[in-house]
């Protein structure tokens, strides 16, 4: 069996939860390999849009920028922002797929601060389109490594909602109904949410992580349902594919 | 209508349409040449204190020519619509040159890492900070361009970043739900780089549009540079391709590779390692000084920042990178 970096674990993972003939908007790095791979693998018919316009495009190599001309190489359309987060707020996009620095059991999203938002510790980017994409698309599916500084049970600044505070709470603001977090994939396993309480709740482990291993790696607690399976690990195909046609240059697979 | 809620963040741009009304009445329609320089379109155009739309998408479309101007001129506390500005934002804060930001995404150079000046200024305070999200900055351009004060929207909500922004929570009229009103943004000035323009600042623009369209009807004046100048007749035999019409345009100067070191559809790729170079020297103050001062302070114009950077030799191959890199795939996917 081929040997797997954590990177690519996760982008393999993840790609699996892409449907064919679905609608994805993809943030830069995992999300977009992930994608990628899945339209290579299992999803011939993902439509992978970007948030600077590009729809449709067979994308050639890894783009560097969601908005650079890789993004609509050989596309179907190319739009404008408004037109794809009208899309998204029409409900014609089913996943929104976006990474983060801090996540917390509801799965709402920080990627503005660490620390006070006047007087920040640590300045980040900040929302981009990812809190528009995580409001208005009807399922956010999250990559990001796992351990116990990125798992708080707060996070210092809600920049992108997940269930925000608990059942109904997305609604209550306004959010559209029926939208909210999907899957985490990290490098220790796949979380879902519970339907009744909107935590995470682990649907499975990756090959050889232990129950106490994931534990450590979160400052919170996670719901275990009875019975967890394993993950099957990433497929000689994937891997290749991973490896020679999305990411040749090991832009993001060379990271882990 | 009900507000319920509202962010505490500061409002830097006056929404009142009445007020953008009276200065759109006195704008020319004249079909007139604005054809200008880059220098003179800055001393004109960008005052000190005003604040700045920037088109295109961080590293693509970019206008470098005008930002590296605004530096060389010294322009001070300007206040910047922070839309995926990336590059963009690194040279003006680089520059010295900022002092409020409405940011959905500044400081992060996407994949490529942080702007550790950048970040300097939101860290140190030296930034008055409201936060938006891409969307919402695209939206409130639309609004602008609406002529209206506001444009009802669902994102935000719930949220932090709608807590710390100058949006208010309202009630639907019609159906009860919540909306967030997001205030139209009128920027004093915009700055787009498109690929063909004629005299009188009629635009195509080839590949996405981001949120040009919307932020050059947003702004009370815009300065367009382009890749190629055009005679009127190019324009004439395809209107359906003007994306930017002459009635929102203020001056047009022709910049060939005017969106370098940035990636500009169909005409070049990013420049990556020089990319990497700005991200080197953006240590600290003093490093990141002296590489503006011998990039853009020293050099004259951008046709000298383009020479200091390799040249023709540089842009050909950025130009091979574009258009020769990707196998012809004729029908089949990869």
């Amino acid at each position: 069996m081929t040997a797997y970096n954590t990177t690519e674990l996760m982008i393999c993972l993840a790609a699996r939860y892409l449907e064919d003939g679905s609608t994805v908007v993809v943030g830069t790095g995992a999300p977009c390999a992930a994608a990628m791979l899945a339209q290579r693998v299992s999803a011939p018919g993902l439509m992978i849009m970007f948030e600077a316009g590009g729809v449709g495009a067979q994308l050639p190599t890894m783009p560097i920028s969601v908005g650079d001309s890789r993004t609509f190489h050989r596309g179907l359309y190319a739009g404008s922002m408004a037109e794809i987060m009208e899309a998204c707020s029409r409900g014609m996009v089913d996943y929104a797929f976006l990474g983060g620095a801090q996540i917390d059991p509801y799965g709402n999203l920080n990627s503005t601060v660490i620390g006070d938002h006047d007087h920040p510790k640590t300045r980040l980017p900040g929302s981009g389109g990812a809190n528009d994409l995580a409001s208005l698309c009807w399922r956010t599916m999250m990559i990001m490594p796992q351990d116990a500084r990125r798992f708080v049970p707060r996070v210092d600044f809600v920049t992108t909602p997940g269930y925000l505070t608990g059942p109904g709470a997305r609604e209550r603001a306004g959010l559209p109904a029926g939208t909210g977090p999907h899957k985490v994939v990290t490098d220790l396993c796949v979380i879902g949410f519970d339907e009744e309480t909107c935590r995470m709740r682990v649907e499975r482990t990756h090959p050889g992580v232990t129950r106490e291993a994931i534990a450590a790696a979160t400052g919170f607690e996670l719901i275990w349902p009875d019975d967890v399976p394993v993950s099957e690990a990433p497929t000689e195909e994937e891997l290749r594919i991973l490896r020679v046609e999305v990411d040749p240059y090991r832009y993001i697979i060379g990271r882990a | 209508m009900d507000t319920t809620e509202g962010g505490s963040g500061t409002l830097f741009v006056d929404p009142d349409a009445d007020v953008a009304r009276a200065w759109f009445r006195t704008k020319s329609r004249r079909l007139e040449s604005k054809v200008t320089t880059v220098r003179d379109a800055v001393r004109d155009l960008v005052s000190d204190g005003a604040y700045v739309g920037v088109g295109g998408f961080g590293t693509n479309r970019i206008p470098t020519s005008l930002l590296h101007e605004i530096v060389r001129q010294g322009r001070r506390n300007l206040g910047v619509a922070g839309h995926t500005s990336t590059h963009d934002f690194q040279i003006l804060a680089a520059g010295g040159c900022i002092d409020r930001c409405d940011v959905a995404y500044a400081v992060g150079l996407e994949a490529r890492g942080l702007s550790k000046v950048g970040r300097r200024l939101f860290e140190t305070g030296a930034l008055q900070v409201t936060e938006w999200t891409n969307a919402a900055l695209a939206w409130r351009y639309r609004a602008a361009a609406m002529g209206i004060p506001f444009i009802p929207a669902r994102v935000m909500l719930g949220t932090d970043t709608l807590a710390k922004s100058a949006a208010v929570v309202i009630t639907c009229p019609y159906t009860g739900i919540p909306l967030v009103a997001l205030p139209a943004l009128y920027p004093d000035v915009a700055l787009i780089h498109v690929h063909r323009a004629d005299a009188y600042g009629n635009c195509q623009i080839d590949g996405i549009t981001i949120a040009d369209e919307e932020l050059a009807r947003a702004a009370k004046r815009v300065i367009i540079t382009c890749e190629r100048l055009v005679h009127t007749d190019e324009i004439r035999a395809h209107p359906d391709r003007t994306r930017i019409p002459w009635y929102l345009v203020d001056a047009v100067i022709e910049v060939p590779f005017g969106g370098y070191p940035g990636n500009v559809a169909g005409e070049y790729f990013s420049d990556e390692e020089h990319l990497r170079a700005w991200m080197a020297a953006d240590t600290d103050d003093a490093s990141i000084t002296a590489f503006v001062d011998r990039h853009i302070r020293a050099t004259a114009d951008f046709g000298e920042y383009l020479a200091v950077c390799g040249g023709l030799a540089r842009l050909q191959a950025l130009r091979a990178e574009e258009l020769m890199s990707i196998p012809r795939q004729d029908g089949v996917q990869p």
